[in-house]
């Protein structure tokens, strides 16, 4: 089993109830994407299970083990086996890419390790590997500034590959990157998945590119699962009735597939 | 109607920042107060020519091979003072600063195990830091002259003790106040503090450190002169005899050193971080 949650809740400090009694098995190697207006609770959900998170209450199990019972080591350990893309990458805008890629095994490498590969890249073979199947692999020894909104989310994405994670969850990866090259990032990730047999969890603002590539999709609102199901089971009326507050049609790549209203992009401005 | 639109186009902030300016100004009047501060003695006739008698003796500067010598010398001393003081200043502020900067902290995440023990560990760190840049070098200076004897030794120590704990202070709040998500983000992907570091907050933080860096360099500079007043070496002490023996133009040579050298910091300051860009 890679994630248990077992009425897992979620209270900010400000009393602000993020997750309600959420309740969840997902099996080692399954393929989930997350789906759900913004503010519906994609992100707390993904942060709890990165153990980025301690739930309010309920119990959370991560890679089979609870995150929140171990000692400091042994909880490093398990965090460096989560390899986590963040929708904004958190990455310095000083470093070089192959840097930001190389990072993503700090929580397995030596120090030592770590330290030498600042003076002098420890792994560009594999750095370069990864960001060939991002397609950026010729911006290998640019500086992180010098790159695109989507071409930094693909760089976080590479770095996570690179860390070679048993959990690979993933947070609206693609939200700047084209469509037409988003589907190939979330079929890189899918294919990285599949043969390694790792669990990938993704939250996708994008439904089609949800339905397309995961064999199972849990919609998420109002911090609750409205449905937890099969692509071919997610009807357009559970997809109209999970985005109701936030429009009046189903956000996909290409604009309003599902529903009535006038296209608007899918994207939302990329916050530098 | 009309009354109303006024209303609507009138800034809401106004009438807070006059109060508030008013106040500062309520504020800073008894300082003036307290302080005897008085333009009306530089004008003195009196003190004004007192002053003007040996600012008149600035003139011409003084030139002469063996006191050109001296100057270098102790130029060239002062330089070593200060940066062998800052040296010291960064090993103790490098690793403190870590410690006492709260987004490098793992069990803040979640939080998980250790929270408290991290927070507990900061508190004396903090105040060490605190201890260290409250007494200002002066004071630490005589304390050490003291100790270890008149000598440069006792400024070394002085600007290395009240220089780390400034830098361990401001080095932590730069840190925070720059991004602090890569650094959390390694932390939350298993990454140890220190790799944290080097990966996500040095790259974000490292101009405004190394401009703030160079730039108490040039404070420890004029910091070792001020402390070869009180015997410790290099311009201050020889700043010192001439100015006891009313040798003006000894003096003014001195000041265009002073103003040598912190174009000289400026120059450095503005090169390194041509490099970093």
């Amino acid at each position: 089993m890679s994630l248990a949650f077992d009425r897992v809740s979620l209270v900010h400090p400000n009393g602000y109830r993020a997750l309600a009694d959420i309740t969840l098995k997902i099996g080692a190697g399954e393929r989930v994407a997350v789906i759900g207006p913004s503010g519906a609770g994609k992100t707390t959900l993904l942060r709890l299970m990165a153990t980025a998170l301690r739930p309010s209450s309920g119990a959370v199990k991560t890679l089979g083990i609870d995150p929140w019972a171990l000692d400091k080591t042994a909880l490093r350990q398990l965090r460096a086996r989560i390899g986590m893309v963040h929708q904004s990458p958190p990455l310095p805008l000083r470093q070089r890419v192959v840097t930001a890629v190389l990072g993503g095994r700090v929580g397995t490498w030596p120090l030592w390790k770590a330290l030498a590969s600042l003076a002098y890249p420890a792994d560009i073979a594999g750095a370069r590997a990864m960001l060939e199947r991002m397609e950026i692999a010729e911006k290998l020894f640019e500086r992180c500034d010098r790159l695109s909104g989507g071409q930094l989310q693909r760089v976080g994405v590479a770095r996570v590959l690179y860390q070679q994670a048993d959990l690979l969850l993933t947070d609206e990866p693609v939200s700047a990157v084209d469509p037409a090259l988003s589907d190939r990032v979330i079929g890189e990730l899918s294919r990285e998945a599949q043969s390694r047999g790792v669990t990938l969890i993704a939250s996708l603002h994008a439904v089609d590119l949800a339905l397309h590539w995961f064999p199972r999709i849990i919609g998420v609102r109002g911090g609750e699962i409205a449905f937890d199901l099969p692509p071919e089971q997610v009807k357009d009326d559970m997809l109209r009735e999970l985005y109701a507050a936030e429009s009046a049609f189903v956000p996909t790549q290409s604009g309003p597939a599902i529903g009535t209203a006038a296209p608007v992009s899918r994207r939302k401005p990329l916050c530098s | 109607m009309a009354q109303n639109a006024d209303r609507v186009l009138r800034d809401p902030a106004a009438l807070p920042r006059v109060v508030l300016t008013a106040l500062v100004l309520l504020l800073l009047w008894p300082g003036f107060r307290l302080t005897e501060f008085d333009l009306g003695v530089l004008f003195d006739p009196r003190n004004r020519e007192t002053m003007g008698r040996f600012l008149g003796t600035f003139f011409p500067l003084a030139f002469s091979g063996e006191f050109v010598r001296l100057v270098v010398k102790s130029t060239f001393e002062t330089l070593a003072i200060a940066t062998a003081g800052m040296t010291l200043a960064l090993l103790i502020a490098a690793p403190l600063s870590l410690i006492v900067t709260r987004s490098l902290s793992i069990a803040r995440i979640g939080p998980g195990p250790g929270l408290w023990r991290g927070r507990l560990l900061r508190i004396p760190v903090r105040l060490a830091l605190m201890v260290f840049r409250s007494v200002p070098e002066i004071v630490w200076a005589l304390l050490f002259v003291r100790a270890v004897g008149l000598g440069p030794t006792a400024g070394v120590l002085a600007i290395g003790i009240t220089y780390g704990g400034m830098l361990g202070k401001v080095y932590s709040e730069i840190f925070e106040s720059g991004d602090t998500r890569p650094a959390v983000a390694l932390l939350e992907a298993g990454g140890g503090h220190v790799s944290a570091f080097m990966y996500g907050m040095l790259p974000v933080a490292l101009p405004e450190l190394v401009s703030y860096t160079v730039y108490r360099w040039e404070c420890a500079i004029r910091a070792s002169v001020i402390m070869g007043f009180v015997g410790a070496g290099g311009l201050g002490m020889q700043m010192e005899l001439s100015m006891r023996m009313l040798n003006g133009g000894e003096v003014s040579t001195m000041l265009l050193v002073f103003l040598l050298l912190v174009l000289l910091a400026d120059a450095i300051s503005a090169g390194l971080r041509k490099v970093i860009e």
